[in-house]
């Protein structure tokens, strides 16, 4: 074990390896996850040490690949599949929210769907379009799908371990900007990292920043530059699932600091920040000493390559949000 | 035998033989329309009614293709350019369809097929600005072309509503829906597929099967029938094979299957072809093909195939093909030019065109960003210094 050994994709990797190796009712499959190692790598080697029946290339057929990790679950595997950008996940939300997700319900508990989505999402690589929406909100809405976000290489392979072990199908969202982005040390070996569980990345007293994926690394970012021009104690929070979602964990942060700065990739209204903001004045509303605000990815597609940096939300609006906010300013 | 009453399900008559009720895909596999052959050899009889003037047309778009093809690799290479998907190999399945298609006629194009875009009439300057992600070059309503279906098959289900509508209209016009071998894999295709039956809808659908879908060969993974072209069998329309790499019988297959689609009976048409370049400029098809196979296809390359016509028939002359070359690279650098000056509204464009007005949320966010860029220069100082992924 060497420190900082692994990227987030090198994690996904080895994750999926370790996982395979330990539960051969593992199977990973979806377009070009074979011999072409996936698209990002993510699934490089596998078919050379599982062999092409649990390592199977798939027809172009985002619809069959979701509804049949439905049925092969059902029939006693733990399928990982692969939608190759996030932008394919639309076809088959018919299945997640119609089938996956209401399996087990449907059934009074006599079927349930032990699978993985996983799909890289967001935007910032230049890529074509439909290939970097960030709808994470929409999917965290289904009763009975989980959502996983993982922001490190480290939580990502324990993320992916509870998820493929969960008795319910989990959507595995992976932040690509970042597949390369850094490394950190990722154990050898299995080990997981609980659903539901979110994560306090910085302690602080002045105000909460509360993020995920794609946009820890940028707030992590703005932080360091707020701390770095005043004197500013920031306390951050990386939820990682949002569903299930981890309510105790920010509640308390925010009776601590009194001030939340919410900050995520996808369109703002309806995102997944209102479910967090909302969860703030249920249960810390006589905490709070200002409004919260919301850094977020504007109400409008994400554009293709040419726009995409105007859209996604930067270090700097991020410190400034933050700034907002601790300056007790309402409105929006 | 009629039973007496209409039936909602043509029965056939009854049969003992399993086999005899059993409908399978062919055994061999059904043959290629092709006039020239891979050595350049045809009977001059057998082909299409074309003058001088037109077959030196279809070359210099053969010609275009591989040049944009060419070029647009180099300029991803160097930054200039977005991810790109190279058509190279496919010259005459991309030139004889579209070059077979009326002027009436709308394409639905799905990324593999620059110069049917340009046949079209998209200015080569907005096919570039499309490649670098900029939204405006979507706008082609007046040269007939939709945006590239980049999310596989989603065209399909819009291009046979949009055939539909044509087929109610006055017009003699057909929608055109090129996509590749994968597009029949999914729910849009095959839904479409039918629809499109039930409709009359005059909708071609255009397949290029280049044997790949990324890595995955059309017949390792990608479908256990034999071809695109049988398919159409299962919802009850019909579907022509033709050799991809001959521009010719491309063309000739397309212009027939085109007055059948628009006599409201939809088609396939699957051009057999082989992409020589990677899937986009972001693929390694080292990592899924041999050379061996790749050299094989270079070998029987459409350009030089139509080439030997040309020259057999006295049509292409000594050096002519060098002065198509150079005056095709001239359109190239001054699209180029008139890309490279092309000037973006700005932060505008994120919010126009979500709706017809820009609702007040809309207006609030697109105001307050307006002013936080003014106020935070910095902001634009991350983005032009952003690693891009």
């Amino acid at each position: 074990m060497t420190d900082a050994n692994r990227t987030l994709v090198e994690a996904v990797n080895d994750g999926l390896h370790t996982a395979m190796a330990a539960d051969e009712r593992v199977i990973v499959y979806g377009e070009d996850v074979g011999d072409n190692g996936g698209v990002f790598r993510a699934t490089d080697g596998l078919i050379e040490a599982f062999g092409d029946e649990r390592v199977v290339d798939t027809p172009i057929a985002e619809i069959s690949i979701v509804g049949s990790a439905v049925g092969l679950s059902m029939a006693g595997f733990r399928p990982v599949a692969e939608i190759q950008f996030s932008g394919f996940i639309p076809p088959v939300f018919n299945q997640l929210v119609s089938m996956a997700s209401r399996i087990r319900w449907r059934t009074r508990g006599e079927h349930n769907a032990p699978m993985v989505v996983r799909a890289p999402y967001g935007g910032g690589v230049r890529a074509l379009e439909h290939h970097s929406e960030s709808l994470e909100s929409a999917y965290a809405h289904v009763p009975g799908l989980q959502v996983v976000i993982p922001g490190t290489p480290y939580d990502t392979k324990g993320l992916l371990q509870s998820a493929i072990d969960d008795p319910d199908p989990v959507l595995f969202l992976e932040p690509k900007l970042h597949y390369r982005a850094g490394r950190q040390e990722v154990p050898d070996g299995q080990y997981s990292v609980p659903l539901g569980d979110a994560a306090v990345r910085r302690k602080g007293t002045d105000v909460t920043v509360i993020s995920w994926g794609s946009m820890m690394p940028p707030t992590m970012e703005a932080v360091d530059s707020l701390e770095d021009r005043r004197d500013v104690d920031v306390e951050v929070i990386d939820v990682r699932t949002l569903s299930p979602l981890d309510r105790e964990t920010i509640v308390e942060s925010i009776k601590k600091t009194g001030k939340a700065t919410v900050v995520h990739e996808g369109p703002k209204s309806g995102g997944f920040a209102a479910e967090l903001v909302a969860t703030l004045n249920e249960r810390a509303l006589m905490y709070l000493e200002a409004p919260i605000h919301r850094v977020t990815g504007f109400d409008v597609p994400i554009p293709m390559l040419g726009m995409e940096d105007y859209y996604l939300p930067n270090p700097p609006r991020i410190a400034a949000g933050i700034e907002r906010t601790l300056a007790g300013e309402g409105g929006v | 035998m009629s039973h007496g009453i209409e039936q909602p399900v043509p029965l056939g008559e009854g049969n003992s033989s399993i086999a005899a009720c059993t409908i399978s895909q062919p055994d061999e596999t059904p043959p290629r329309y092709q006039l020239v052959n891979e050595d350049g050899e045809y009977d001059p009889d057998s082909l299409p009614d074309l003058d001088d003037e037109e077959l030196l047309d279809l070359f210099e778009w053969m010609l275009l293709q591989e040049i944009v093809d060419e070029r647009m690799v180099t300029l991803q290479r160097r930054g200039e350019m977005g991810t790109y998907a190279s058509g190279r190999g496919q010259e005459a399945s991309i030139v004889g369809s579209s070059y077979a298609l009326r002027e009436e006629d709308w394409l639905f194009p799905y990324g593999r097929e620059a110069a049917a875009m340009l046949i079209q009439g998209m200015p080569l300057r907005d096919l570039m600005l499309y490649w670098r992600g900029v939204e405006d070059a979507n706008m082609q309503k007046a040269h007939r072309v939709f945006p590239p279906a980049i999310a596989i098959g989603t065209h399909i289900p819009v291009g046979v509503g949009y055939a539909w509508g044509l087929g109610l209209g006055e017009e003699d016009a057909i929608a055109a829906l090129f996509h590749g071998d994968g597009h029949p894999s999914t729910g849009e295709f095959q839904s479409g597929a039918n629809f499109a039956g039930v409709m009359n809808a005059p909708a071609l659908f255009y397949c290029q099967n280049n044997g790949y879908s990324i890595s995955v060969p059309f017949d390792e993974g990608q479908t256990a029938a034999q071809t695109v072209a049988q398919k159409g069998m299962a919802w009850g329309i019909d579907g022509i094979r033709v050799d991809g790499n001959d521009v010719l019988a491309v063309y000739d297959a397309v212009s027939q299957a085109r007055e059948h689609v628009a006599d409201g009976n939809p088609t396939i048409v699957e051009s057999v072809t082989y992409r020589l370049e990677a899937h986009t400029t972001n693929d390694d098809p080292s990592r899924y093909r041999e050379a061996d196979e790749v050299d094989w296809w270079e070998e029987r390359e459409p350009i030089s195939r139509f080439r030997t016509v040309l020259e057999s028939e006295g049509i292409l002359a000594d050096g002519d093909e060098d002065a198509m070359r150079q005056e095709l690279n001239q359109q190239f650098d001054e699209a180029k030019e008139a890309a490279d000056g092309y000037e973006s509204r700005g932060i505008e464009e994120l919010f126009t065109y979500v709706y017809d007005e820009l609702p007040p949320e809309l207006e609030r966010q697109l105001g307050e960003f307006e002013r936080f860029l003014e106020g935070h220069p910095e902001a634009h100082d991350y983005i032009d210094h952003r690693p891009k992924g």
